[in-house]
């Protein structure tokens, strides 16, 4: 296993790097799976309180819930690949090891935040933590990927692109476009659908026709439904779509179903779900999951792994503090539209 | 020196561009094995391989997302969009990404693509194949939009864009692709207008095919004693500025000839900037453009609505209060 320290901000969260899907013999891989996750929801749920108090401005989308998928499929990266998430990107960031002082920061708007408070929550980019950006725009991610797939073959890199994009991106131009260019040139690409079931406040499979498995098949495209809430089952089929993607098999695609604990965003009415829909998601909660696989593969007691995720939270809470105490950028110099080009004046 | 047609001065920026740099990729619709639905990119394929000259489906979505995406990976892509028109399908990428990448990642990368389209009313082609895009474009920070109206211009111009370390929108005019001039091995700098004809009495401010007609409306001027000065801007955005002050602190006066609709174009940009910084000096400043109505098909109404020679002329001679040669010679 390899590890790398986070960047900005004294306090990290590391990103696992594992040779193999196979954790059975990676204690230390295993708990630290666990540990990260437990990390992404306080901060998550630290984001929303942070956003009550009118401290995180605007808007903001929350992964709670969903820390198996991006988390894993993060897990099994290595640092050639390149990652495209959207802007309910949080918990991809802090899987790829970005520093979450410097993502708090940025969301409240803060100097040291990772663009110095220019992007703000919904497009987080760190091109040296291999994260190519979080977008905005439903289905972006997976153009941006797909772009950057070309190049990496172009290039003869052995790195693949992943998009991260939800279910409501299947019925986005961007879907059917850049799946097909991929598939017809064969490019490097992981595409990972998050199925949360809800296309912002509609249930997907109202306004989804034909189910969306069904239409990457029919590009050529190999694609699989996986348990989004197991961890160690999105690692599996995530590692094993890397390994083909890199090995020059073309496009993968992955639909993982996982459950959107919160509102889809500020404003989001929350009248829309079904009643015992929610429970019935936490009972298979990612964290409850991976919590008894910890006890039961890996010989944890209760009290090791509680004390993990009080860890984890008392880390968050020092990232709090540390965001909360930044500084405002000063507003005066907004740097250029435009990066400064020296064009040789030769023909 | 070689006198060549202007869609080969594209032709000819390309392939040297690809020669010289391996970063350099050409991806579109028909460019690679049919050479463009102008011939533009004719023999680029041939000489390349499909490997760098691409041919893609029609998906102008995925082919600026791919641009977006591979330029800020080491590539620098120009992709072609086949008509202008087309850019609305390619405008999220485009905006939402590739014009602020440099901006949101706090100057973490630029994105270095091209995007090339034909554009320009005239050729019969219907209101939605005859769109120039670069007015869409004016407010968006982060795009330079380049509009050359000759052969050596073209070629020096987009060999600039292609070593820009930003996302340009390079505008071949549709009735200029067959015109042949000199062209210089000289690149062209983004962003410096030419004066294409020095005067003293007006400033006409247009591009592309205008240029050619605020040239033959001058020398219509010219019989009527009123000297025009015509400045080709070159670049629509960042424009230059300046070259059109200087060239406005002489004449005192100044017309904007754009072919697209009046409201919102390019060409208001300019008089609003000019109007700021010398309306004290001013004698007279309009736009010269299209009704804000689709351009119609039919040869007739299509005619009736470009900003022609003859209508540049009578446009001017109306606002100096002077009388048309023409005019003069039937009476």
């Amino acid at each position: 296993m390899t590890t790398e320290s986070a960047g900005v901000g004294s306090v990290g969260v590391t990103r696992f790097w594992t040779a193999t899907a196979d954790l059975e013999d990676d204690r230390e891989a295993a708990v630290g799976l666990f540990r990260t996750m437990a990390f992404a929801r306080r901060f998550e749920e630290t984001t929303q309180s942070l956003f009550l108090r009118g401290a995180i401005y605007g808007s903001t989308h929350l992964g709670a819930g969903q820390e198996a998928v991006s988390i894993g499929v993060c897990s099994v990266l290595q640092p050639q690949d390149r990652v495209a998430a959207t802007y309910r990107g949080h918990t991809t960031c802090l899987g790829l090891g970005i520093s979450p002082v410097g993502l708090l920061a940025e969301m409240m708007g803060k100097g040291n935040g990772i663009s110095a408070g220019r992007s703000g929550s919904m497009n987080i980019i760190s091109l040296e933590h291999g994260l190519i950006g979080c977008f905005g725009i439903v289905g972006g991610s997976i153009a941006a990927a797909t772009g950057v797939a070309f190049a990496l073959k172009y290039q003869g890199k052995d790195g693949v692109a992943v998009a991260f994009f939800g279910d409501g991106a299947a019925n986005q131009g961007y879907f059917q476009e850049c799946l097909n260019f991929a598939s017809i040139q064969a490019l490097p690409v992981v595409l990972i659908c998050e199925n949360n079931q809800y296309m912002e406040f509609t249930a997907t499979g109202a306004v989804t026709a034909g189910g969306i498995l069904p239409r990457v098949r029919a590009l050529g495209i190999p694609a699989e439904e996986v348990d989004g809430q197991d961890v160690w089952a999105v690692r599996e089929a995530a590692a094993q779509a890397v390994a083909r993607a890199r090995a020059g098999k073309g496009p993968q695609f992955i639909e993982a179903q996982t459950y959107r604990y919160s509102d889809h965003a500020r404003g989001d009415p929350i009248n829309y779900r079904p009643d015992g829909e929610m429970d019935a998601w936490k009972a298979r909660d990612p964290l409850l999951i991976a919590r008894s696989r910890l006890m039961s593969m890996y010989g944890l007691a209760e009290a090791e792994v509680n004390a993990l995720v009080e860890s984890a939270n008392a880390q968050v809470a020092s990232v709090r503090a540390e965001a909360t105490a930044a500084g405002f950028p000063v507003p005066g110099d907004f740097g250029s539209e435009f990066r400064e080009t020296a064009v040789a004046s030769d023909a | 020196m070689p006198e060549i047609e202007f869609r080969q001065a594209i032709r000819d920026a390309i392939g040297e561009e690809m020669s010289r740099d391996d970063s350099v990729v050409l991806i579109g619709e028909d460019v690679g094995a049919a050479g463009g639905v102008f011939q533009v990119t004719r023999g680029l394929h041939e000489q390349f391989g499909s490997r760098r000259v691409v041919d893609t489906p029609i998906s102008e979505l995925a082919l600026a997302g791919t641009a977006f995406g591979a330029a800020i990976s080491g590539l620098r892509p120009i992709i072609e969009i086949m008509f202008g028109d087309f850019m609305t399908l390619a405008m999220d990428s485009l905006v939402n990404q590739s014009a602020k990448y440099w901006f949101l990642s706090n100057e973490q990368s630029s994105v270095p693509l091209v995007v090339r389209s034909a554009v320009g009313p005239g050729g019969r082609f219907g209101p939605i194949h005859s769109q120039i895009h670069a007015s869409w474009f004016m407010s968006v920070p982060g795009i330079k939009i380049v509009a050359p109206s000759t052969p050596a211009d073209a070629k020096g111009l987009l060999t600039s864009a292609i070593r820009d370390d930003n996302p340009v929108l390079f505008l071949e005019h549709k009735r200029l692709y067959a015109l042949k001039g000199d062209v210089e091995t000289q690149v062209v700098p983004i962003g410096v207008a030419a004066t294409a004809r020095t005067g003293t009495d007006i400033t006409i401010v247009t591009a592309m095919k205008s240029v050619h007609d605020a040239l033959a409306a001058a020398e219509t001027l010219a019989e009527a004693g009123i000297d025009a000065e015509v400045i080709d801007l070159r670049t629509l955005r960042p424009f230059d500025l300046t070259t059109v002050l200087d060239s406005v602190s002489k004449t005192k006066r100044i017309v904007v000839v754009e072919e697209g609709p009046r409201t919102g174009g390019w060409a208001a940009e300019v008089l609003a900037s000019v109007v700021e910084h010398r309306v004290g000096s001013l004698q007279v400043a309009w736009r010269l453009a299209m009704p804000d109505i689709p351009l119609p098909y039919s040869p007739p109404l299509e005619d009736a609505f470009l900003p022609d020679a003859e209508r540049i002329a009578t446009s001017v001679l109306q606002r100096l209060g002077a009388e048309s040669p023409r005019a003069r010679a039937t009476t």
